[in-house]
């Protein structure tokens, strides 16, 4: 019986020390600052506490869908004409960008038709309507996908900004409770305005050949044309000009559909000056892009190419000679737009538009505010408790007590073990786990109390107390942990965090209200006299 | 000490006080919720925009809405929020505002409105972030700096705006307040292009209507999940008749709660449901220990009618549940009184929730136990409140108790 006590005493200690390691880590210096800093460095402040911005974002995936049917909707176009089927094709749905609509197509093609679906468009659905219109459509698995590849893209590529906005310890991920959402902490950040236009500037960069311009406007630019555009070329206005300067207005270039080179075959970007000392980005190639750059520059010696982003013409320069890898975009850039321009291009462009949602931002003042309110009210609360345990159980007392302080240390080395967030309502979670931690006490002593009254010896009192209050405790703390656990399930942020206390707390609580408690009651009998009375107030 | 030695109060007895007290606050409640306030919502739920600002000096409210209706802002809702010497103020601009864009548009707007005596082409420094500083600094380059610039007037940003939220608590009042924080020819530069305002905003909250219906889909799930989550654990661990009545005894907390969050009309937040959930929690362990008691009763008084042991177990019970609900309530009054604002509607709830957690499991779940059996005895039904099920069979065959 003694050794199995010294046995159970050790596991208490050796929790202890494990769980005080886990609050603490191992500092490295063993000032009261040191103990604090790592103390900061292992507690993971939730943003309320810590001061930062919350977003939640939604990504336009209609945006991505769009560009694929698109694409779609053009390769039928042509081979369509290849067969000599001429139909009218259009997308009439906004709300739903994947489906393509045929009309007038001849019932003699139908076959055409169908093979051509088939083979060229296999993520499309062909179905036939009334008087010869056909709905090709994406099948709804590709659909799906196309729109979670989408959300799992954007999460990529502001991840990059953000990384390179150097913001420390940001989260972004797929926000589970809405649709297509994201949601974005970013510790620290009082000002959400600029990071939020850098995440959402889509950045398409292509470098495509200049077919002509600048032209005034949309209607010049048709009649220097004959009134006609050629089919692969499209219009493109120039990059709106800031009030500064004299000329103002819109001008437009025609532009060639097709690209020399994309975003995709950037390696790197850089903001830098130009040779007249004006702010600029430079670029550098891929290996691949850098091949496609130099053929198409050497076969357009003479010709003018145009630097596009964002649909809009940044840049029309002579080609003087063959390009291979690198290039440098001007513009009338200030020096923050280059940085912010090369950042993004480097971090690739987001496959779709992002939608604010939601915007929280809590400045560092109230975060500290926050901390000082919460612990004041932690350590109030928990006085309160410890010495009316005291007062009212005597040297029973101390016992619950140091189970209660020892529930502490394990929520708090939980908590650093698993770098879960300590949010404000994660301090209401601690303070309430003090609370409701001490009705396992209670509930214990009180039955102990009550089998003395009837008689019992103290070794066999504590015995049937504990016994007796053991299957309610554990009814007990299921409810609430299920009550905690819903609540992490539907809760975000702060009430997430309130969850995670109050579940590792009560997990705690039946180790020390049930298990310390008991062998430090043991341990008290061992050392008493047969018939000695036992001190529970 | 002890402040119940062998207590015996017929509750039982008494259930139509209970009954009477019960209906009393939950058809005011209703009334509140279905005719008079409704259920006031926060912005979490509602969507809008939530600014919380701080002022220099006590704030003159008038002026405020004066600044928001030149600024356009009609229906701002103004009102002072902390203590009265923290001279905060929360400005939430949220009905009219219907669509994600126009919501971050009224932040703007706000603090625009709110910068009555800024000079043309100055920026306002209680309001500037570190980056804003930070560029503005290098485009001066006050300190002449090479090529460590970046770094340099990042650390002079960040020591002046860490000066300003931590030690001045989001606003300066006087330039010459930073003296010592930064390098006076930051300073000397940083006068020629900020000013002060007489504000500081501590805390935004935009939330969109998709996201707040959202949210109140989920706060409505939760609480229908975490319902029937109790149903079914007691329904497993005791009779079906047990986990109804503890049911039916934690909806009659929760809309005592939420009916005084509408009488009151105070705001239930996205924390106040977390509140709610963990009043579910603590109600229901209340209730789980007066019925393990009348179970564990129920097997050595055998002959004795259920109304006796019902009482008794309440009874034997009532000093823990007094103990309990008195500590964890001191707990939560802690968080009442010294938690801070951000907690309040979160400890009101709890503190609300664990008197009306406390009284119910003694006044509507016991007798709700000895109704039914009644009800089904006036039935000529047998009683189904006898020990049987997994319970007994599990633990050792109670002994004759003399």
């Amino acid at each position: 019986m003694n050794k199995n006590l010294g046995w159970k005493l050790i596991v208490i200690v050796a929790t202890l020390v494990v769980f005080v390691i886990g609050i603490f880590g191992i500092p490295d210096n063993w000032s009261g600052r040191g103990l604090l800093a790592s103390l900061q460095n292992r507690i993971h402040l939730g943003l309320d506490l810590k001061g930062g911005t919350h977003l939640i974002l939604q990504v336009q995936v209609n945006d991505a869908v769009n560009v694929d049917s698109d694409n779609a909707m053009e390769r039928l176009k042509a081979d369509l004409r290849a067969r000599k089927i001429y139909a009218d094709i259009s997308k009439p749905d906004p709300n739903n960008p994947d489906k393509i609509l045929l009309k007038g197509v001849p019932p003699e093609s139908r076959s055409d038709l169908t093979s051509i679906v088939q083979d060229r468009l296999p993520e499309y659905n062909l179905t036939s309507g009334a008087e010869n219109t056909w709905t090709v459509s994406m099948k709804p698995q590709a659909l799906a996908e196309l729109k979670n590849r989408a959300v799992q893209q954007a999460i990529e590529t502001i991840r990059n900004r953000i990384d390179q906005l150097g913001v420390t310890e940001p989260v972004i991920e797929e926000h589970g409770l809405g649709q297509y959402q994201i949601l974005v902490q970013l510790p620290g950040v009082d000002d959400p305005g600029r990071v939020k236009e850098i995440m959402q500037s889509t950045a398409m960069l292509s470098i495509r050949q200049s077919l002509g311009g600048p032209y005034p406007s949309e209607q010049a630019a048709l009649q220097d044309k004959g009134g006609v555009l050629p089919p692969d070329a499209q219009l493109l206005p120039g990059r709106s000009i800031g009030a500064t300067t004299s000329e103002g207005g819109q001008t437009w270039y025609l532009i060639s559909r097709a690209s020399a080179v994309t975003g995709r075959d950037l390696r790197n970007a850089q903001s830098s000056r130009d040779e007249n000392g004006q702010p600029s980005v430079s670029f550098t190639l891929t290996g691949e892009g850098g091949r496609r750059f130099a053929a198409f520059t050497g076969a357009h010696v003479g010709d003018y190419l145009a630097v596009v982003l964002d649909n809009k013409v940044q840049e029309v320069a002579v080609i003087k000679d063959q390009i291979h890898d690198q290039g440098v975009i001007n513009g009338r850039f200030t020096e923050q737009e280059t940085k912010d321009l090369s950042m993004i291009l480097r971090s690739g462009a987001l496959p779709a538009g992002i939608k604010y949602l939601e915007e929280r931002t809590v400045g560092p003042s109230l975060g500290s505010d926050s901390i000082r309110a919460g612990v004041t009210a932690a350590i109030i609360g928990m006085l309160a408790v410890l010495v009316f345990m005291l007062v009212y159980y005597h040297a029973a007392g101390i016992n619950a007590d140091i189970a209660l302080i020892l529930n502490l240390i394990i929520l708090l080395g939980f908590l650093g073990f698993s770098g879960a967030t300590l949010t404000l309502p994660g301090i209401a979670g601690v303070i309430l786990t003090v609370g409701m931690g001490v009705d396992s006490n209670v509930l214990i002593f009180e039955r102990i109390r009550e089998e003395l009254r009837n008689g019992k010896t103290p070794p066999s009192a504590v015995e049937q107390g504990f016994g007796h209050a053991w299957i309610t405790i554990v009814d007990t703390h299921v409810t609430t942990i299920v009550s905690a656990i819903i609540l992490f399930i539907f809760g975000t942020g702060p009430v997430r965090g309130f969850a995670v206390t109050l579940s590792f707390g009560l997990f705690a609580n039946l180790f020390t209200a049930v298990f310390v408690s008991r062998v430090i009651f043991d341990w008290i009998l061992s050392r008493k006299q047969r018939g000695e009375a036992l001190s529970i107030g | 000490m002890e402040f119940f030695r062998n207590p015996n109060i017929d509750f039982l007895g008494k259930k139509w006080y209970f009954l009477a007290f019960s209906l009393i606050f939950s058809v005011a409640g209703v009334f509140s919720l279905l005719l008079w306030h409704h259920i006031p919502l926060g912005v979490d739920f509602r969507g809008g925009t939530l600014v919380y600002v701080k002022f220099a000096q006590s704030p003159d409210d008038n002026a405020i809405r004066a600044s928001m209706d030149r600024a356009g802002l009609h229906n701002a809702r103004i009102q002072r929020y902390g203590p009265i010497a923290g001279n905060e103020v929360l400005i939430d601009v949220s009905e009219q505002e219907t669509s994600e864009e126009a919501l971050d548009r009224g932040k703007t707007q706000i603090i625009n409105a709110l910068e009555t005596n800024a000079p043309a082409g100055k920026q306002d420094l209680n309001n500037s972030s570190v980056l804003t500083i930070k560029s503005y600094l290098m485009q001066q380059d006050p300190l002449r700096a090479g090529t460590d610039a970046d770094q340099r007037y990042g650390a002079q940003a960040q020591a002046i705006v860490d000066y300003r939220d931590k030690v001045r608590g989001g606003v300066l009042s006087s330039m010459d307040e930073l003296k010592g924080t930064a390098d006076p020819a930051v300073l000397a530069s940083l006068s020629n292009g900020f000013f002060l305002s007489n504000f500081g905003v501590r805390n935004v909250e935009i939330v969109g209507p998709q996201v707040g219906r959202q949210l109140q889909n989920q706060a409505k799930l939760a609480v229908v999940y975490s319902l029937a989550g109790m149903l079914v654990y007691l329904a497993f661990r005791f009779e079906w008749i047990y986990g109804v009545a503890a049911v039916i005894t934690v909806f009659h907390d929760t809309l005592i709660t939420v009916g005084a969050f509408s009488l009151m009309n105070k705001e239930i937040s996205l924390t106040v449901i977390a509140a709610i959930l963990t009043l579910i929690g603590y109600s229901n362990n209340d209730t789980i220990v007066v019925f393990d008691r009348i179970r564990e009763n129920l097997k050595l008084m055998r002959r004795e009618k259920l109304a006796d042991i019902v009482n008794r177990a309440i009874n034997q019970t009532l000093s823990r549940t007094i103990l309990t609900a008195g500590l964890t309530f001191l707990t939560v009054l802690a968080l009442f009184l010294f938690g801070g604002e951000v907690l309040h509607a979160f400890a009101f709830a709890l503190v609300i929730g664990i008197l009306i957690g406390t009284y119910s499991s003694i006044a509507i779940a016991a007798p709700i136990l000895v109704a039914y059996q009644d009800w089904r005895a006036g039935r000529g039904r047998p009683p189904v409140m006898v020990p049987v099920g997994k319970e007994s069979a599990r633990r050792e065959r109670p002994k004759a108790k003399v």
